[in-house]
């Protein structure tokens, strides 16, 4: 394959080609080795700075991106929406301006809405990386996801992977449909009526309310958490419920294909998902997500930086 | 572009036959020894010296792998990122006298990234390196210890360099 | 003021049933059969000659945020866009709930406008949608037509007392048909889209359930409620079925919602965010079927000016609105250069149809009528420059499209308010 990688941003996963996707997760399996030194850095990124802007608050993702730009030597600073004075009336805009006129080398950007990390990439010469924005996409779980279930299952093609919850709302899922699609997977989606619309079978998926049959011969199931704040209090009457309904319990587990996996973008509801001692169980691979997201941020860094700046 | 085969499969095997007995005469005390190799031709040759160094001494030497792509000082310069592929170093490192190997010896940068991410692994006693062709004209305070042939050449030209497990054939090019 | 002479223009008067090449005569501030004297002679060969084009949905922002837009610059982008009457809408800062306000918007007009204005009052105090504005004052400062554009009256008791009330002031009642459960915080149309982008929807439904609304209401009160900016097939369908029943229900159309659709949102480009939002291409055909057939009547703007600060955020966060007056008339002249529309059903839903609606002495080139004409040439080819626009603001989604058809030049009140090249 002789795909060179020509962005400056991961903005997400729908415009990238397949080969795009597949130089990202080779270069992760190079990175995931360097998490296994006993000097756990490499030079690549020395004297860049990379901006963790995190509109949204997340302490496991900023943790993620920040572990991996300090494993490639980069300086980071982290600034988060209740410190910076974006709650002081400061636009966007004017955030990113300032911090481009740090020289900031990457941005790390989740924003609750929509569309934030393309309006920067558009604005600033420094790269743009998406760490969740909105509903839309959250690229890097997508690719650690696909990363995970690479190395138990050596592909992708051919595999039945059910998104199992609240698909609506879920750049997790948004993400994880349009990479999986486009690497020839079977996908399945199954939840509550209200929060996965049959308008996704547009975009290639099967859509089933029907938890027994989604599941049945899944080789794969993600698991996405459900949360029942304001504006879903409509969508679904309790946790309790949907618990009941859609949560991966010991019975369901029980008739699962033998060497299914269960994967979770975290953090999860213990009981509500997931019953906890599945979570805890060998088929789940919730924790070497982890590891892999790491090796699968450190590439995508690496690979958005490579390169002069802003130039194609 | 015209080709000129400077060495073929017959030279190239008697070259590394000649420098592993370089190798264990030059380290009498050769129960630290271990061979690293640079990907990729140099990972090919390592594995080569290796079953030669194995046939002298009676024993197998641990052998590894570097990919130096992380470690490489242009990445600022290039109009795109290098492929990385994963180093495989399975043995500890510490005290131990490294082989470098590696096809080309050109500016020696190449060679600063591999020293710069073997300090990554540990301290080895001494690191020594292993080259098949040594074509001149470097740009760091880099030399090698075991030359399979001098080939002195003009900037503009290239050394290519083919060997069986990778590209089907082994040979030595030089290409104007 | 001198008299004018438009000679050899392809005069259209639907209100007449003209559609001839001929000339037209102003003198006094009429239409008149023959000139008194001499003239100063308009050359309008190869041009239309219409009544003044009339905009029944734009937003002037005076009083409270003339920093997007004052009724002076308002009306000088309604000029170049060939329009000499503008309808404007009450949600201003303060509302237009009050005799005052109407009152400034009457004087600001006097010292600064340069086409008519009329102002609309508001159904409801502050828009709220509790209680009555004080709409027999209104009237009587000179409203036009009530609506709480902006907002619409949830509450269907109130809205029906509204149309009642009205009715015994001769007054139209306008809604922005938008139910706001059901629309709750959607940022574009719901539909393939919206999924795709992750934005949250906004169901076509939330606009046809008020249609449905207003049209039994219409029908109970039997007057007139005037349903804005439609931009769902659904909408389309129900108000032709309560026409053919004869209820006094009405629609009218912009120009974004007949030609683009949601999938322009993809870029995040804030100047695509409108409210009704652009819908999908089977709404966007059925709002030119239902201007084809005459279930809509009226074309208007929707001219909603937005500072740039205010529109260069992220895509939730933007306000909703486009500027439109001028490129309103090409983006409709497509529809005739396609053949969905004829030229005279064009112009009617530019003039007469929205003169007659409001009762505006207006949209007529008879003789006696205010001498409002515009000037058209048809097939000019041009590349708007949002740059070169006269409102403040710039907030277009038409920037850099190449148009064909232009106002060359717009006469109120038989002086020419504006000359293109």
């Amino acid at each position: 394959m002789n795909t060179t990688w020509q962005r400056k941003d991961l903005l997400g996963i729908q415009d990238l080609s397949v080969d795009e996707i597949n130089l990202l997760l080779d270069s992760a399996t190079a990175f995931k080795e360097v998490g296994e030194r006993a000097v756990k850095k490499v030079p690549s990124l020395r004297g860049k700075t990379l901006v963790n802007l995190f509109i949204e608050p997340s302490t496991r993702t900023r943790t993620s991106f920040e572990l991996a730009a300090k494993r490639l030597s980069a300086d980071v600073i982290n600034i988060t929406a209740t410190a910076s004075s974006l709650v002081k009336g400061e636009t966007l805009k004017d955030t990113a301006l300032n911090l481009q006129a740090l020289n900031a080398d990457i941005i790390v950007i989740r924003h609750s809405a929509a569309g934030a990390p393309y309006f920067l990439s558009k604005l600033l010469k420094a790269s743009v990386v998406n760490a969740g924005d909105g509903a839309h996409e959250h690229p890097t779980q997508a690719l650690l996801d696909a990363f995970t279930i690479r190395e138990k299952k050596g592909r992708i093609a051919g595999l039945n992977v059910t998104i199992l919850g609240d698909i609506l709302y879920s750049r997790v899922a948004r993400s994880n449909i349009w990479l999986l699609t486009k690497l020839g997977a079977r996908v399945t989606l199954s939840g509550p009526a209200t929060l996965v619309p049959r308008m996704f079978e547009e975009f290639g998926c099967r859509v089933t309310y029907d938890v027994e049959e989604a599941i049945r011969d899944a080789d794969v199931i993600n698991l996405l958490r459900i949360q029942h704040e304001r504006q879903r209090k409509t969508m679904f009457p309790s946790t309790g419920e949907y618990a009941a309904l859609f949560g991966l319990s010991k019975e369901r587990f029980a008739r699962l294909k033998p060497d299914a996996l269960i994967m979770h973008p975290g953090p999860i509801n213990r009981g509500v998902e997931i019953d906890s001692d599945i979570a805890d169980c060998g088929r789940s691979v919730i924790l070497e997500q982890v590891t892999n997201g790491l090796a699968v941020r450190m590439a995508v860094l690496f690979l958005c930086s490579g390169g002069q700046t802003g130039e194609p | 572009m015209s080709a000129t085969v400077i060495m073929d499969s017959t030279t190239i095997d008697r070259a590394l036959t000649r420098m592993a007995h370089e190798i264990v005469e030059r380290n009498p005390q050769e129960d630290s020894l271990a061979l690293v190799g640079i990907r990729t031709h140099g990972a090919q040759l390592a594995q080569r010296l290796g079953s030669k160094l194995s046939a002298i001494l009676g024993r197998d030497l641990p052998t590894g792998e570097l990919d130096i792509s992380m470690h490489r000082d242009d990445l600022a310069l290039r109009s795109t990122p290098p492929r990385v592929g994963p180093s495989r170093i399975a043995f500890d490192v510490n005290d131990k006298t490294i082989v470098l190997v590696d096809d080309v010896l050109f500016t020696g940068r190449t060679i600063r990234a591999a020293l710069d991410e073997i300090a990554d692994f540990g301290r080895p006693r001494r690191i020594q390196l292993a080259i098949l062709v040594d074509r001149g004209h470097r740009e760091l305070p880099i030399r090698p210890d075991f030359i399979g042939k001098n080939v002195p050449t003009a900037l503009g030209e290239r050394i290519g360099v083919r060997l069986a497990e990778v590209d089907g054939k082994d040979e030595v090019v030089v290409e104007k | 003021m001198n008299p004018l002479h438009i000679k050899n223009g392809r005069v259209i008067d639907p209100v007449n049933g003209t559609d001839q090449v001929r000339d037209v005569f102003l003198s006094d501030g009429r239409i008149v059969e023959r000139l008194p004297g001499k003239a100063e002679i308009i050359e309008a060969a190869g041009k239309l000659v219409t009544p003044g084009l009339i905009d029944l949905h734009v937003h002037l922002r005076e009083p409270g945020r003339s920093d997007k837009e004052t009724i002076e610059t308002g009306t000088r982008a309604a000029a170049r866009g060939g329009f000499t009457s503008v309808v404007c809408m009450p949600n201003t800062t303060p509302a237009a709930d009050n005799t005052g306000t109407i009152a400034f918007i009457k004087q600001r007009t006097a010292e600064g406008g340069c086409v008519n204005v009329f102002p609309t009052g508001a159904i409801s105090k502050e828009l709220k949608g509790e209680e009555l504005a004080p709409i027999g004052s209104l009237k009587k400062a000179g409203v036009v037509a009530i609506t709480d554009d902006g907002h619409c009256v949830q509450n269907n008791e109130l809205m029906r007392r509204a149309v009642e009330y009205a009715k015994m002031f001769d007054l139209p009642v306008m809604d922005h048909c938008q139910d706001y459960n059901l629309v709750a915080d959607g940022v574009m149309h719901e539909g393939h889209w919206s999924v795709a982008l992750g934005l949250r929807g906004w169901p076509a439904s939330g606009e046809d359930v008020i249609v449905a609304r207003n049209i039994l209401l219409a029908e109970l009160a039997d007057w007139h409620v005037h349903c804005q900016h439609i931009s769902s097939a659904r909408s389309v369908a129900l108000i032709r079925e309560a026409k053919k029943r004869g209820v006094k229900i009405s629609g009218e159309a912009c120009p974004h919602h007949f030609t683009l659709t949601d999938e322009s949102v993809k870029t995040y480009d804030t100047n695509f965010k409108m409210n009704p939002p652009l819908r999908s291409e089977r709404d966007r055909q059925a709002l030119i079927e239902g201007l084809a057939d005459g279930t809509i009547e009226c074309i208007c703007s929707d001219h909603a000016p937005h500072c740039s600060y205010e529109k260069e955020v992220e895509f939730d966060l933007a306000p909703f609105g486009i500027i439109g007056l001028e490129t309103e008339l090409a983006l409709s002249l497509a529809l005739v250069h396609k053949k969905f529309l004829t030229l005279p059903q064009l112009v009617e839903k530019l003039t007469v149809n929205p003169a007659r609606l409001l009762r505006l002495n207006k949209g007529t080139l008879s003789f006696g009528a205010d001498a409002d004409v515009t000037i058209i040439d048809p097939d000019r080819e041009w590349t708007y420059d949002v740059e070169q626009t006269a409102s403040k603001s710039r907030n277009s989604p038409f920037h850099g499209w190449e148009l064909k058809g232009k106002a060359v030049a717009t006469i109120v009140g038989g002086k020419v308010v504006w000359r293109g090249d």
